[in-house]
């Protein structure tokens, strides 16, 4: 066992720890916060993602242990417009992926603020880049929704984001 | 996952130390490699060596133009840095197309090359596979082999080396710094993996202590007309099934340089030496790519669910050259 | 590029606050606020302080008997409760044989008594369970237990089980056979034919939250959490199997993470959380990792089909022919009824529809998404674009030229027939008619562009739906129904449909879902559950409408004294008299009015019974009424897809650009969540399109790429804007007007793709997923 301090949405938990115990089941078994989901435990899914000190990482293959001290946002830390657009756009069904992609498409409105470019930014020596479909598209492509509200979202995405579609 | 002791290096010295000193120790970067293969255990430490807070993070200009990238700097960011982005396109490309925004936040660039392969019998711990067990055969040879290797390859392994970020750096001339309780040490990134030949399990020449701290990049001046190609099954979030790493100078119609390496399709990333070798000095047309191609591959063997990738290698290395000529033109 | 203007016409025309009927606008979800907050549990995520987790261990050979299991290192791992074996094991009651007078008796997918016996008919049964303290111990005992087998060799590769393929005979539930005149002989006589062979690969749900049972005893009383899109089903088949009596077991579902119909049998995590929970005394949880949900949950089986079709130059189908093979588990699993939309889709003067299962050692293969259809209409809808090519016909004019006034096979009637509207709605929305017939005609730089077209064709069933409707004196409404919000929407719709009914505002009805102490509602499944409530909702709400009538009738001072039912509608949140405007004084009076004068809190209404002799008898009454009516029409919800497709010349990538859809599923309750419904369909078919296969290994029956890195559902980028209309009109014989849209839309997709891949590249390809190899 090992001793954690875990900063969650602001507020700091001790936990006592297995070194097994990853960020994600630190979250849902040992602090009750079960708005992260589990999809794949694999990194293949995007439903666990949370920010750490605003950055968006996938929680289920991370160590609890790594992230002692950092600053972690779950969706129930989570109050934004985006919720609301979700709701708007109907950007879910059956809800599984949405924390994960809220949390994700708000580390990834963050990363575009910053300049970071993707995949499809086509001058990637330019600075600033234009959040297009195509941008949304890629950026999000970590957060698998089965039901299929990949429009819903990018919708929400681009509203909240106050780009004209 | 199995038990293991939890160490956390605050220094790159700590953490050299106790990995030299715990047999079955593993430096754990980001995790999102080692914690997977932990779950299934096929990685077995006994011992973790938590370096994600070593503070080897920095991105550096060389004297030359270079860049020295510390082996804890994350994908994301290297791929956001702005002389990547300028001076080393193909770099930044080759990040941006591997994974999920969320994986290359925790991907660390030391992680990245020593990442081991996506072969799903390698997973699969009912399976038999050379790599993981040796000497217990190699399933993918008879079974699933989709995504495996035709260049380099084995009768004993077909694996690929699945990173992406590795191909541009193969192409790049990079240089991995490692160090251990015996020292640093310098080696060029193409000499890092070993080819799998009758001991697929060794897949690199690090020794089980070393350390990567970082990789440095040699200034380039056809770096900067470079370009990532990765083909895969789906338009994002998948593994390369091809991918091509280039860069081109064209000068009066002639290639002046040039550079290849391709993805996807050999047990380490593979630097296209034949291929550069064609294309030095011919001049910049279709034709001479294809020949290029062809050159290069000439000594690629499929099996029959990956044969196809011989045929996509060749038109993906084409494509690129030639996307890169016209780029290049219109600079 | 040659490409017509991308439409951006919305999809959803009615704004969601507009006047009128809460039915047909695009209500915002009731549940939007918990599933954007991370609020809504699912079946893990209920605490409770002494709870248990529990792991799998699988079998890794594919049939045979367990000869030793050595479960030692397991037990000695620290905070390990339990290695459950068949060694050890609680005993089960076995499964039963499924009897069509009780559906629930086809819960489970499969005979086999898990932990209850020493065989292994599958490569990944589970052989055994680990219970310990936590995830982590669970999880890392569970590689520990060493397991020895005798072998039994095995069927596993489905291209050599298809030599021992034998028919289906077909009954009530399941098509074998059909037939009209000699097929064969009218094929060989056409001027023009085609005749192919297409395949389709086993595919998985991959709902995105993996199954999961948390299961609580306390005493004979067992409540579980479950991950289900049948709450009744997973009930009485645990009672069953425990030996306890239905009402004793509780199972909730309040929100269910997708399933796509993989959630709809009852599969060993299940059985083995709640065996798990009785062996140690303990709540207990299993969450099946996501390779458990592979190796222990059935999908879509493999298809070989063979699609012939004749035709006279005139583009007029003279033969039809469609034969299916697919593989079933030996433990269980169904056929695959592929030729189900092609005995009704076209006129064609001579059919013959046939299908035929081989056994194969695997799990057992269930229902996912429109099953038969999703495939099915993978080779007929290729085909019949071949046909089109061999004929130089537009395959949009071929299709409607071949729309049938009464299906071809048995000349039953349409409940509606659109075909031709819904492709004429969709060429305008798409610019079809800019489209260049030859292949390789169209192109962006270095995209070679396609386009292709598709019909959807999927007809729902019904299922018996109990509810209660309560109207509270100050008028709020209150639904129950132990029915399921898998993603669909289906609380949602049920509030708007129980709003219009009663006159109210859609806020002021609650509906309570997902719990087995409701009244019994129907499985998602099928495309049923939303109009089989309606169905149940308007019968309960006319109860109480005319209830709340009798204590006005009587009532000396109100305006509604004498008044028949007839001549009021609900409005306003009373009733009113149809022929006065609602505002006028002495039209009518609010529930309110009524209630208080009356001196009743509440009044309610509850459809189906209690009794469980009743219900019964009125489940079988359901099926009869049910049957009956399916041999007198074919009700089915259409659609027509048209699809873009830009192919990468150099490399043959395939990416879906543009895509419009147009439906006709009768009434649409909600424009929003049944939009979204529809592109949901179209976007699992993309996927089976373009990338879906699970890999099963034909020398091990083992299954392969067991995740979702490697068994590839659509991402983000792989999805475009997809325009998705209806033409919105009830049905009249169906309840509400209300056809099923769950699955329509996912019928004809991968055909569209193929056939656009093919207009772009002048490749045919037969064989699903249609990947970049088979395009160089
Ligand atoms: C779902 C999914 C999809 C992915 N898709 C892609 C893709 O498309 N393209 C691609 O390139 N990659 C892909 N990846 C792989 C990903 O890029 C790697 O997992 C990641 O780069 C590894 O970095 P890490 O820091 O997390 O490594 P870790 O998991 O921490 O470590 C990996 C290995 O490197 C060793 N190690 C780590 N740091 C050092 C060091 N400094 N010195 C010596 N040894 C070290 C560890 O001991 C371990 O053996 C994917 C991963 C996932 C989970
Ligand atoms: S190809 Fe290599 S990694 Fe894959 S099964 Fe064979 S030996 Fe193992
Ligand atoms: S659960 Fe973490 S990515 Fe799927
Ligand atoms: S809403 Fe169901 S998976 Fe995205």
């Amino acid at each position: 066992m090992v001793e954690v301090q875990l900063r969650v949405n602001g507020t700091a938990h001790r936990l006592e720890l297995d070194p097994r115990v990853s960020l994600l089941d630190a979250l849902r078994e040992h602090l009750g916060l079960t708005g992260t989901k589990k999809g794949c435990n694999q990194g293949a899914c995007g439903a666990c993602t949370v920010l750490v000190d605003g950055e968006r990482i996938t929680a289920c293959l991370a160590l609890a242990v790594q992230y002692g001290g950092r600053e972690i946002t779950t969706i129930e830390g989570v109050a934004h417009p985006l919720q609301q657009a979700f709701v708007r756009t109907d950007g879910f069904q059956c809800g599984y992926c949405t924390s994960g992609q809220i949390c994700s498409a708000l580390g990834m409105l963050a990363e575009v603020e910053a300049g970071a470019p993707s995949a499809v930014t086509e001058h990637l020596a330019e600075p600033a880049v234009a959040l297009t479909d195509a941008e949304i598209r890629e950026r999000m492509s970590g957060n698998l929704c089965r039901c299929g509200a990949y429009n819903g979202i990018t919708d929400a995405i681009r509203e909240t984001a106050g780009v004209p579609s | 996952m199995r038990p293991f002791a939890y160490v956390s290096a605050p220094d790159v010295d700590t953490a050299v130390r106790a990995i030299a000193e715990q047999p079955g120790a593993k430096l754990l970067g980001g995790g999102t490699n080692l914690v997977d293969l932990m779950r299934q255990d096929v990685e077995r430490p006994t011992t973790v060596v938590d370096i994600s807070s070593v503070p080897l993070t920095g991105v550096d200009e060389l004297p030359d133009g270079g860049l020295r990238i510390g082996a804890l700097v994350r994908n994301s960011h290297l791929a956001a840095h702005p002389l990547v982005r300028t001076r080393f396109p193909v770099l930044a490309q080759a990040l941006l197309s591997g994974a999920s925004g969320q994986l290359r936040n925790m991907a660390t660039v030391g992680g990245n090359l020593l990442q081991r392969t996506r072969c799903l019998y390698f997973v699969d711990g009912a399976a038999a596979c050379n790599k993981r067990e040796p000497g217990s055969g190699c399933d993918a040879i008879g079974g699933f082999h989709r995504g495996n290797a035709v260049l380099g390859t084995s009768e004993h392994c077909v694996a690929t080396h699945p990173s992406d970020m590795a191909v541009a750096l193969a192409a790049l001339d990079a240089v991995v710094e490692a160090q251990s309780v015996r020292g640093t040490r310098r080696i060029p990134l193409v000499e890092l993996h070993r080819l799998p030949g009758d001991t697929p399990h060794l897949e690199t020449v690090l020794d089980a202590d070393e350390l990567i701290t970082a990789v440095e990049v040699p200034a380039s001046a056809v770096a900067a007309t470079s370009r990532y190609r990765k083909v895969r099954d789906r338009a994002s979030f998948a593994f390369a099934l091809v991918s091509v790493a280039a860069a081109l100078d064209v000068e009066d119609g002639a290639v002046s340089a040039v550079r290849v390496a391709l993805g996807g399709v050999a047990p380490k990333p593979w630097r296209a030496y034949e291929a550069e070798r064609v294309l030095t000095g011919a001049p910049a047309t279709e034709e001479s790519f294809r020949a290029a191609a062809e050159a290069e591959l000439a000594d690629a063997s499929g099996l029959p669910g990956n044969d196809f990738k011989i045929e996509l290698a060749r038109r993906t290395i084409v494509a690129t050259l030639r996307q890169l000529r016209v780029e290049g033109g219109a600079a | 590029m040659t490409q017509a203007p991308e439409k951006t016409r919305p999809s959803v025309e009615r704004p969601a606050d507009a006047e009128g009927p809460a039915v047909g606008r695009p209500v915002d979800r009731v549940d939007g606020t918990v599933k954007t907050s991370g609020e809504a549990r699912y079946a893990a995520e209920f605490p409770f302080p002494d709870i248990a987790h529990a792991a799998m261990v699988h079998s890794t050979i594919t049939r045979g008997r367990i000869t030793g299991i050595d479960t030692a290192e397991a037990t000695a791992v620290e905070g390990v409760l339990a290695v459950i074996t068949h060694e050890n094991a609680p005993k089960m009651v076995p499964p039963g044989r499924p009897t069509p007078l009780d559906l629930s008796s086809m819960a489970p997918g499969t005979r086999v008594n898990y932990l209850n016996t020493d065989e292994v008919h599958w490569n990944g049964q589970p052989v055994a369970v680990v219970v310990a303290e936590s995830l982590e111990a669970a999880h890392a005992a569970a590689r520990l237990v060493r397991v020895t087998y005798d072998a039994l060799p095995a069927t596993t590769d489905f291209a050599a089980a298809q030599a021992d393929a034998t028919p289906v005979k077909g009954n009530l539930l399941e098509i074998g056979e059909a037939k009209k005149g000699d097929a064969e002989a009218a094929l060989a006589a056409a001027p023009v034919s085609v005749d192919a062979t297409y395949t389709t690969p086993p595919q998985n749900h991959n709902a995105i939250e993996p199954h999961a049972t948390t299961a609580v005893w306390d005493g004979d009383r067992l409540t579980v959490h479950e991950a289900t899109q049948g709450i009744e089903w997973v009930r009485k088949h645990l009672a069953v199997r425990f030996g306890v009596p239905a009402a004793n077991v509780r199972v909730i579902a309040t929100y269910v993470g997708g399933g796509f119909g993989g959630k709809g049998a009852v599969w060993a995590g299940t059985l083995l959380a709640v065996l798990a929970a009785k062996a140690t005394g303990r709540p207990v949880r299993m969450a099946l990792t996501r390779e458990a949900v592979y190796r222990t949950v059935g999908g879509r089986t493999p298809t070989r089909q063979r699609v012939a079709l004749g035709a006279g130059r005139d583009g007029q189908l003279t033969a039809l022919l469609h034969e299916g093979v697919s593989a079933v588990g030996r433990m269980g699993g169904r056929s695959e009824a592929v030729g189900s939309q092609s005995q009704h889709l076209y006129a064609a003067r001579t059919v013959l529809i046939r299908h035929s299962t081989t056994e194969m050692d695997t799990v057992p293969n269930t229902f996912m998404r429109a099953p038969g259809e999703a495939v099915g209409s993978f080779a007929l809808e290729s085909a019949v674009d071949e046909l089109a090519v061999e004929l130089g016909v537009d395959p949009v004019q071929l299709r409607t030229r071949n729309e049938p006034e009464r299906s071809p096979t048995d000349g039953k009637r349409f409940s509606r027939q659109n075909l031709g509207r819904v492709y004429a709605d969709g060429a305008e929305r798409f610019g079809w008619a800019a489209r260049d017939p030859k292949p390789r005609s169209m192109r962006d730089g270095r995209r070679l562009i396609g386009w292709g077209v598709a019909s959807a064709f999927h007809m729902p069933i019904q299922l018996p739906a109990d509810v209660s409707v309560r109207l509270a004196a100050d008028g709020t409404v209150l639904v129950r129904s132990s029915f399921h919000e898998i993603g669909v929407g289906a609380a949602t719709a049920q509030a708007q449909i129980a709003a219009d009914a009663l006159g109210v505002p859609v806020d002021a009805v609650r509906v309570e879902h997902g719990d087995s102490d409701q009244p019994v509602g129907p499985m998602a499944g099928g495309s049923g559950q939303t109009a089989s409530l309606a169905a149940a909702v308007l019968e309960a709400c006319d109860r109480i409408k005319r209830e709340a009538l009798a204590l006005a009738r009587k009532a000396p001072g109100s305006p509604l004294r004498g008044r028949r039912p007839a001549e009021l509608r609900a409005t306003g949140s009373g009733l009113f008299r149809a022929d006065l405007p609602p505002g006028a004084e002495s039209a009518g009076e609010t529930y309110a009015a009524i209630l208080t004068r009356a001196g009743r809190g509440y009044l309610e209404a509850r459809t189906g019974s209690d009794n469980r002799l009743r219900a019964a008898a009125g489940q079988a009454r359901f099926m009869t009424r049910f049957l009956l009516d399916r041999r007198r029409w074919v009700r089915a919800a259409i659609g027509a897809h048209f699809c873009e497709v830009a192919v990468d010349e150099d490399t043959g990538e395939v990416r879906v650009t543009r895509w419009v859809g147009v439906f006709d599923v009768g009434r649409v309750v909600n424009a929003k969540t049944a939009t979204s419904q529809l592109r949901g369909g179209i976007v699992m078919g993309i996927g089976a399109a373009l990338g879906e296969e699970t890999l099963l290994d034909p020398r091990t029956g083992r299954i392969m790429n067991p995740g979702l890195g490697e068994y590839h559902v659509p991402v983000h980028a792989d999805v475009p804007a997809i325009d998705v209309t209806y033409l919105d009109e009830p049905d009249p014989t169906a309840p509400a007007g209300i056809l099923g849209i769950g699955e329509v839309s996912i019928v004809g997709v991968a055909a569209a793709v193929a056939n656009a891949v093919h207009h772009a590249t002048g490749v045919r390809v037969r064989d699903l997923p249609v990947t970049l190899d088979r395009l160089l």
